[in-house]
């Protein structure tokens, strides 16, 4: 499995050096990370070279790194039935950056761009169709992101006054707690953390 | 005179009882002609990824058993492979089997819940009568195992929460040998009837290449001639020693999708029943305890074991730096879990990848040119439940 998987790294990168940026094998798992330019051409490659034939698009994942320049990770992954391996395509970007959409290689990717948009916000060129998929109407912000809390902004319920489902900022008897148990030895960051909050005007 | 025609647009669901949850489709119609679908997802979006992020690994797995609530432990099983692989743990072997046996009676539940529904679908009520006296057992063994019958959180990373008691594996054993009956039984109402062949005979048809193009996976892949079963192809936990079939469709119609998962549940069945048979002795879970918590008597004793106990169920176990990827062949299709852990007992990221997600974004392609009629006929083949799909 793994002499299988380091051939095909030793391929990938001699026909594509110009294009990979890193590549490691770690858990018995292939990543390449590679230029957001080169997308396009990478994932062809992919899908229709010999000794790829990475036929299927398993999934994107999009990942969120607040504190990195750039600060957007999708993970392609890919899933070859000829050669039964699996492959993981990584790209970085800034934040205003756009991605050239896949949509034209794999139908599939059409979804998962959209969903991809919807909870990080990353815009995707030349794609058909790109509206929100999870989320609500009308729903604003992209859940994903780290600085998007997780009780939200809005919350539901339907109103017997006006007879129908109204939208109403998040009303909570105790604000979400998220309790730091990683080094009890060393204290907690807590005083900070009120801190933080404070400066965004809201109340802990 | 020339006669004007325009189409007429269709709101489907989202409170349907053949839209199989929370579905809206919104469907373009020329006459009875479906001219275009427009799937609206997302009515049961509870936002499980971000809230796995939020916790720790122990307390992320229950989640698991609300995606695709017809076969918990199967998504439950992906999860918990993905943790395994990050800690680089040994999952003891009789935790093997005995996740195996739940997977397996995972895919029976599901390949029930959908053959019937789908012959409700199309007209026939006989057979989900039928199924659900058998689901309705099914789900005992759950509850006998993990103490409820739908949200079970039994697999744990290293294992599975409890051994399961010596009666319930003759109960298991039991149910194994009459249920072929009841597969016999439900074919003699579907497999030769006239009406539910007319209804799904050359309804849906994907060829091999759109069936890769589309991601499909599971039945849906099998049904279309593609021979592929992670089970077989890459094999995890005990499959590969096991014996079993993967039925393959020809056609790749709705029919021969039914056949699939009806092979599928004897196949199962076949798999529990050696599953029994090699069924071995020992822990089931890992004697690490860094990562599963200490026996109750233990923490009376030893204080170490209490140290461990208390760390676990407040910091939980912290996984290594790295990200995975895992796949297990749950009934709907490929289940994955790509995890991201950043060193802490959280994980950073977890995305999963949801097999009727990509079924549900082919309905466009697969109903396109087919009767209004069929559209029931079509999603019932899908396999769609709305936890998975929205997560």
């Amino acid at each position: 499995m793994i002499s299988k998987l380091q051939n095909l790294e030793k391929i990938i990168n001699s026909e594509l050096s110009s294009k990979i940026q890193s590549s490691s094998i770690n858990n018995e798992e292939l990543l390449i990370e590679i230029n957001q330019k080169d997308l396009i051409d990478v994932v062809k490659f992919l899908k229709l070279n010999e000794n790829c034939k990475f036929k299927q698009l398993i999934d994107i994942a999009g990942v969120d790194y607040p504190e990195n320049e750039k600060r957007f990770e999708l993970i392609y992954l890919f899933l070859s039935h000829e050669n039964n391996t699996r492959i993981k395509l990584l790209l970085k970007f800034e934040i205003n950056q756009i991605i050239n959409s896949i949509t034209k290689i794999f139908p599939s990717a059409n979804w998962m761009e959209r969903e991809v948009f919807d909870m990080y916000g990353v815009k995707f060129k030349n794609h058909p169709d790109l509206r929100r998929i999870l989320t609500d109407y009308g729903f604003k912000g992209h859940p994903l992101r780290k600085d998007f809390p997780l009780t939200g902004f809005n919350e539901v319920r339907y109103s017997e006054k006006d007879k129908k489902v109204i939208y109403e900022p998040v009303k909570l008897e105790q604000n979400y707690r998220n309790f730091d148990f990683e080094s009890p030895w060393e204290g907690t960051n807590y005083i900070k953390e009120v801190k933080d909050l404070n400066k965004d005007g809201k109340k802990n | 005179m020339v006669k004007k025609t325009r189409s007429l647009s269709l709101n489907f669901g989202p409170q349907h009882p053949a839209a199989h949850g929370v579905l809206r489709l919104i469907l373009q119609l020329d006459g009875e002609v479906v001219k275009k679908a427009d799937p609206h997802i997302g009515l049961l979006h509870r936002g499980t990824e971000k809230l796995i992020e939020q916790k720790t690994y122990t307390q992320a797995l229950p989640y698991f058993d609300r995606l695709d609530y017809v076969a918990p432990m199967n998504q439950e099983h992906a999860f918990a492979l993905a943790a395994e692989k990050l800690l680089n743990v040994e999952v003891p072997i009789r935790a093997k089997y005995i996740r195996v046996i739940f997977c397996e009676i995972g895919r029976i539940l599901s390949h029930i819940l959908n053959v019937t529904t789908q012959a409700l679908d199309v007209g026939a009520l006989t057979p989900s009568l039928w199924g659900f006296e058998e689901r309705e057992t099914l789900m005992t063994f759950y509850e006998r195992a993990s103490g409820s019958r739908l949200h079970a959180n039994f697999f744990r990373t290293g294992g599975v929460h409890k051994d399961i008691p010596l009666k319930l594996v003759e109960d298991i054993e039991k149910f194994c040998r009459s249920f072929p009956k009841i597969i016999d039984d439900l074919e003699g109402l579907l497999t030769d009837n006239r009406i539910f062949k007319q209804r799904n005979v050359e309804i849906g048809i994907v060829s091999k290449q759109e069936a890769l193009d589309h991601s499909f996976s599971g039945v849906m892949l099998r049904g279309s001639g593609v021979p592929w079963d992670l089970r077989r192809s890459q094999p995890y936990e005990i499959y590969k020693d096991l014996d079993f079939k993967i039925p393959i469709g020809k056609n790749g119609d709705c029919y021969d999708r039914y056949l699939c998962r009806i092979e599928e549940m004897r196949e199962s069945v076949k798999i529990i029943l050696q599953c029994i048979d090699k069924l071995p002795k020992g822990p089931v879970k890992s004697i690490d305890n860094k990562i599963s918590p200490p026996n109750r008597d233990e923490i009376k004793e030893s204080m170490e074991a209490l140290i461990h106990h208390f760390k676990l169920f407040t910091e939980g176990y912290r996984v290594p730096k790295g990200n995975v990827y895992t796949a297990v062949e749950a009934p709907k299709g490929e289940f994955g879990v790509y995890l991201i852990s950043d060193g802490s007992s959280k994980p950073y990221r977890c995305k999963i990848r949801a097999p009727g997600f990509s079924h549900l974004q082919a309905m466009d392609y697969l109903i396109r040119g087919h009767m209004l009629a069929d559209v029931p006929a079509v999603l019932g083949s899908l396999d769609i439940v709305f936890g998975e799909v929205d997560r």
